[in-house]
């Protein structure tokens, strides 16, 4: 209890520390945004208007604090563009990002349990050395790179899939998901090895635990003995890493979502840094934040229960 | 059937995991002096001396553009053995120009990471303490931001250039070093050698920079090549976003980006930038890759 109230402390520090970091950053942006809002031919009076209007001529710790006290109550804030509150813009593209990321979690992990298994099971024949090459190939391939070959190929050449826009599910399962296969295998294209190379080096120090030797004694099938005895304790570390990739997917659903024009938070946060749109930037960056502590510390929790090693060992040292 | 041989493979896995370690290790060794090995280091030797040496080569110049051919194919148009652009600009030579852009942000980027992670590193791992505390915090905040947006605001903020992504890009990378060389202190400072230093009164300056420093440098500096391969990538992306250096100026990335919009007709204008990109990515991870490899075992036996 006492590593994971550490660990919580830690991250909560974490968060502060990046709001603050990313306050500064996007205030010392170049270009006064209230000349932008006022438009060209605005006087210097009604710029200054704007400017007090938004409390531009604050100090930023002043609006640091106060912008903090929004987000805690809720209110995150307008955008400069449109008006439309934060906190809303993002909620309303949040879903698209969020079913981006499943999807391509979905698909590499479809990819990567059976590679992984069998390559744990035969390892280092030659379909194990394909896989291993294969991978090493796959993860040279950068995300933006693997979507304009998965355009071309699909969309172009074959003209099976749409490459770009967007259903929303009320057009019905498939048109919807139709939209998301590319993109999401453009990430899942190179996940996989990652994925694929944990649970081969887990599973083969599990097949050679006692339990597994009692089992195939016993005569047990093979099939039952990988799915249920051996798959349980090799996908500890999967699932981590699972885990622990949602952060890059994040990073990586802002060049994506521009390819694929995918109305998620990653295009509205490539649009608002173009359009010194801060307060966006600033919420955005926040939730990525957020999310990243979430699932660090979910991270933490899951090793905790799992392995009372972890708890008692960290707590001492 | 099947379930037979998976069967006899499951009764050979615990039996020949031993040997198997060994067969590893000996493929290992075969793989690193192999092609695998040699071939990328080739591709990149020859990408470098291109890059270095783009000025003095036979090139087409690379922001002319040849209104006798617009986005010709490879070999079709007189003198553009790799085809041209959409604005009749010769591919070949935007490639080596480019080149020197990929480059140059990989390997400083890559130097100022390395750099600031090995001081950074080595404080968190000697002193420990609030040092370590306020440190790990710090990189913590790094990692926690998305660093593609971090780049994009650079790039807006202090206009796209070499200096301000290879800058911005170098302080992105330092958590990776810093904390490769933190857990590599944390492991050196506790030998005997160390103690005997501070027993014999060294000051910390000199334990650090004499007695530490020359054991984590290399381990350290053996994910150099692999986080080269990585800066390459992300000015790829920044450039494909636009982001990167400012536009007629060629760029991998940027290049990408202009074929898009003729994909289905010319679809070599995005391919052979990608082409050339995938495979120096895909070099500098192999040969960093071996020579980590080959680090490791050097330790190994030297302990």
């Amino acid at each position: 209890m006492r590593y994971l109230a550490s660990r919580l402390g830690h991250l909560l520090a974490v968060l502060f520390s990046v709001t603050i970091l990313t306050f500064v950053l996007v205030n010392v942006l170049p270009g006064d945004i209230a000349y932008d809002i006022a438009g060209l031919d605005a006087s210097e009076k009604e710029v200054q208007a704007i400017r007090e209007d938004l409390g531009l001529n604050r100090p930023v710790f002043i609006r640091y604090v106060e912008w903090l006290g929004g987000v805690l109550t809720g209110d995150w804030g307008q955008s400069y563009r449109t008006g439309e509150p934060v906190l809303e813009a993002i909620m309303s593209r949040f879903p698209v990002s969020l079913e981006l990321v499943i999807i391509a979690q979905v698909i590499a992990l479809l990819l990567a349990v059976p590679l992984g298994v069998i390559s744990a099971l035969r390892a280092n024949s030659r379909f194990d050395r394909v896989v291993a090459v294969a991978g090493f190939f796959c993860l040279s391939i950068p995300n933006f790179m693997m979507a304009i070959i998965l355009i071309y190929v699909f969309g172009l050449w074959l003209n099976w899939l749409p490459v770009t826009g967007y259903e929303p599910i009320s057009e019905g399962l498939w048109a919807n998901l139709r939209n998301f296969i590319l993109p999401a295998s453009s990430f899942a294209l190179a996940e996989w090895t990652v994925l694929a190379r944990v649970l081969r080096s887990d599973m083969i120090g599990v097949l050679q635990e006692d339990y597994i030797s009692m089992a195939r004694a016993k005569g047990m099938p093979v099939r039952r003995i990988l799915w249920v005895h051996a798959m349980r304790p090799s996908s500890f570390s999967l699932i981590t890493l699972l885990g622990l990739q949602v952060g890059a997917l994040i990073g990586g659903s802002i060049i994506i979502e521009s390819i694929f024009a995918l109305p998620g938070v990653g295009r509205l946060l490539v649009g608002s840094v173009f359009a010194r749109d801060f307060l966006i930037i600033q919420g955005c960056i926040t939730l990525i934040a957020v999310a990243y502590v979430v699932i660090n510390f979910a991270v933490d929790v899951c090793y905790a229960l799992l392995d009372p090693r972890v708890r008692t060992a960290r707590s001492h040292g | 059937m099947a379930s037979a041989t998976t069967q006899e493979r499951l009764d050979q896995t615990g039996n020949q995991e031993q040997e198997n370690q060994a067969a590893q290790a000996a493929a290992r060794k075969r793989a690193r002096y192999g092609p695998f090995f040699w071939v990328p280091l080739i591709w990149l030797g020859t990408i470098v001396f291109c890059a270095a040496f783009a000025d003095i080569l036979p090139l087409q110049p690379n922001d002319e553009m040849d209104f006798t051919a617009i986005s010709s194919p490879p070999w079709e148009a007189e003198g553009h053995i790799m085809g041209t652009d959409l604005q009749g600009r010769d591919v070949l030579s935007r490639i080596i120009y480019g080149a020197r852009v990929s480059l140059t942000v990989g390997i400083v980027a890559t130097v100022i990471g390395m750099t600031f992670g090995l001081m950074i590193g080595l404080l968190a791992g000697y002193y420990r303490g609030w040092v370590e505390t306020a440190i790990t915090l710090g990189l913590d905040t790094l990692l926690a931001l998305p660093a593609l947006v971090i780049l994009l605001l650079a790039s807006v903020i202090f206009g796209g250039s070499l200096t301000v992504v290879s800058v911005s890009l170098g302080f992105l990378l330092i958590p990776a070093f810093a904390r490769v060389s933190r857990a590599n202190t944390l492991n050196f400072a506790q030998r005997e050698f160390v103690v005997a230093a501070k027993a014999m009164g060294a000051r910390d300056v000199r334990i650090i920079v004499l007695e530490i420093l020359p054991n984590v440098v290399l381990p350290v500096a053996a994910y150099a090549l692999v986080v080269v391969a990585f800066a390459i990538v992300v000015e790829g992306a920044l450039s494909f976003l636009g982001l990167s250096v400012p536009s007629p100026m060629p760029s991998w990335g940027g290049m990408i980006a202009e074929g898009r919009e003729s994909l289905g007709e010319t679809p070599h204008i995005s391919f052979i930038p990608a082409t050339v990109m995938f495979l120096t990515v895909l070099s500098f991870n192999l040969v960093g890759d071996a020579l980590r490899s080959k680090l490791a075992d050097l330790r190994e036996s030297a302990l």
